[in-house]
């Protein structure tokens, strides 16, 4: 049935745009959550402006973040000619650029909850542990991340939507390649571009529908998480 | 597992699988798109070689091309920025030539709105119009061509009736949404159809007299490692009657 609903080519853009954005959250969760915590409890000046940086994405056009990726990241930019040296390929207009490139993109949308978890823990349940004897790794793993786990969910979920719905930054790092970087989002460009409407709202509505039943997860835990929160 | 060794891993997890040898990747310029999507299967037939269409604006390819971006063959909008690649040293030299001239039309969605001279144009009813931005796009400089050898551009700026739409298919949205009156679209888009449906509505096409010719150029990239298969689809495109006669039906001319 699926197949009958969707073009070879439409279906080949849903699954890159689903294997991206379940890359990219995983990245996300590994690269944010030590970011996060020193966010979160660490008492350096550095903090406000990687704090800044890091909500960067938020403000900056996406076609603009594209741009300075594809600088970066083709074979005359620094890390291209860096990949290039070591006998690799360059990670513009190929899947490996775009997982760089939504990493960076949904980065502020994975920080800032998990951030936000991590100050709502505090220190006191963190200097009891420490009182009874949890070393440090010890105190964040079996105290602070499972006090987290909210900001782990909002956070994973909404980089997820966020990344399926991705366009600026994914056309131009990645070129918009049928079968390779041709994202849902890209391949709907496409159809907008050639009035093949019925084809574009095919897509936009499993997008919508997608995001939307995501979403819903992430309010209706939220929800039940706060009760939990009232009555212990 | 190392930290070094597992970024190995997840690099080798990423990293693209290489383009097999019987295609061709051709950036194309969003207005050509659908038509290219036809003349793609027509070159398979002819050639066994299967083209990877990449769509995008003009100026967006142009920088990717700069960038390094792994295309064979460039078909622009416009003239300016493939012979740019040209004299970049970026296209390879000599294998420029205009695949297509696009013609300018004025359109509304309505039937009986834009009459068969233009006149519309000196209409104080007409409220607004949309044309694509004259900066980047060839079809809106036509435009202003147009409305200035007609005298009117001066006074519809002044009352500000006019929408500087991205491109011609966001002009044609926004007309045939109703949202502009009329708008400056080009022939190919009145050639296509919605969904299979043909556009109907009412149009006029200014003569040629009024506005420099779109010229859409294109040419083989440098960087091409299948530059000899480029070159046969660039040879087809410009001499194979059957794209041709696509390429007509799609509403462009073609130099003859």
């Amino acid at each position: 049935m699926i197949a009958n609903f969707f073009s070879a080519a439409d279906l080949a853009a849903l699954w890159i745009s689903v294997k991206l954005a379940v890359i990219t959250v995983a990245c996300l969760l590994l690269l944010a959550t030590p970011l996060a915590w020193w966010l979160a409890s660490g008492r350096s000046k550095a903090r406000i402006v990687v704090e800044a940086v890091t909500a960067l994405p938020l403000v900056l056009p996406p076609t603009v973040l594209g741009f300075y990726l594809l600088l970066l990241l083709g074979p005359y930019g620094p890390v291209g000619r860096l990949m290039l040296s070591l006998g690799l390929a360059p990670l513009s207009f190929s899947f490996g650029g775009l997982v760089v490139g939504s990493i960076l993109y949904s980065m502020p949308f994975v920080v800032q909850p998990l951030q936000n978890a991590f100050q709502s823990v505090g220190t006191r349940m963190l200097e009891v542990a420490a009182t009874l004897g949890a070393p440090p790794l010890d105190r964040f793993m079996s105290v602070a991340l499972p006090l987290a786990r909210r900001g782990f969910v909002t956070g994973g979920v909404l980089a997820f939507a966020h990344t399926l719905g991705e366009f600026g930054v994914v056309l131009m790092i990645g070129g918009n390649i049928p079968g390779r970087t041709q994202t849902a989002a890209i391949a709907i460009f496409n159809h907008v571009e050639v009035l093949d409407y019925a084809s574009a709202q095919r897509l936009s509505l499993t997008l919508l529908i997608a995001c939307f039943t995501l979403l819903l997860i992430v309010y209706a835990t939220n929800r039940g998480a706060r009760r939990e929160w009232v009555t212990p | 597992m190392t930290r070094e060794r597992s970024w190995l891993w997840l690099w080798l997890l990423l990293s693209s699988v290489p383009a097999s040898a019987d295609e061709i990747n051709v950036a194309v310029a969003a207005n050509f798109l659908g038509t290219l999507q036809q003349l793609a299967p027509a070159f398979q037939q002819a050639s066994g070689q299967q083209l990877v269409i990449s769509a995008g604006s003009s100026g967006q390819l142009y920088a990717q091309i700069k960038q390094g971006a792994p295309f064979d063959v460039f078909l622009s909008a416009d003239s300016e920025r493939p012979k740019l690649l040209e004299t970049e040293g970026l296209g390879v030299a000599g294998s420029r030539f205009t695949y297509a001239i696009g013609t300018l039309v004025l359109w509304s969605a309505r039937p009986g709105v834009v009459d068969a001279d233009g006149n519309i144009l000196r209409s104080a009813n007409l409220r607004l119009i949309a044309i694509a931005d004259p900066k980047n796009a060839p079809y809106g400089l036509a435009a202003q061509q147009v409305l200035t050898a007609l005298r009117v551009w001066d006074q519809f700026n002044r009352d500000h009736r006019i929408s500087m739409a991205e491109n011609i298919n966001q002009a044609w949205q926004f007309a045939a949404t109703g949202n502009a009156d009329v708008a400056f679209i080009a022939r190919s888009q009145l050639a296509a159809s919605v969904d299979g449906k043909a556009i109907g509505g009412s149009s006029w096409e200014p003569p040629q007299s009024l506005y420099s010719e779109i010229d859409q150029d294109g040419l083989v990239l440098t960087r091409s490692a299948k530059r000899a298969a480029a070159e046969s689809f660039m040879r087809w495109l410009r001499a194979d009657s059957h794209a041709i006669a696509l390429i007509k039906a799609a509403g462009y001319r073609v130099r003859e």
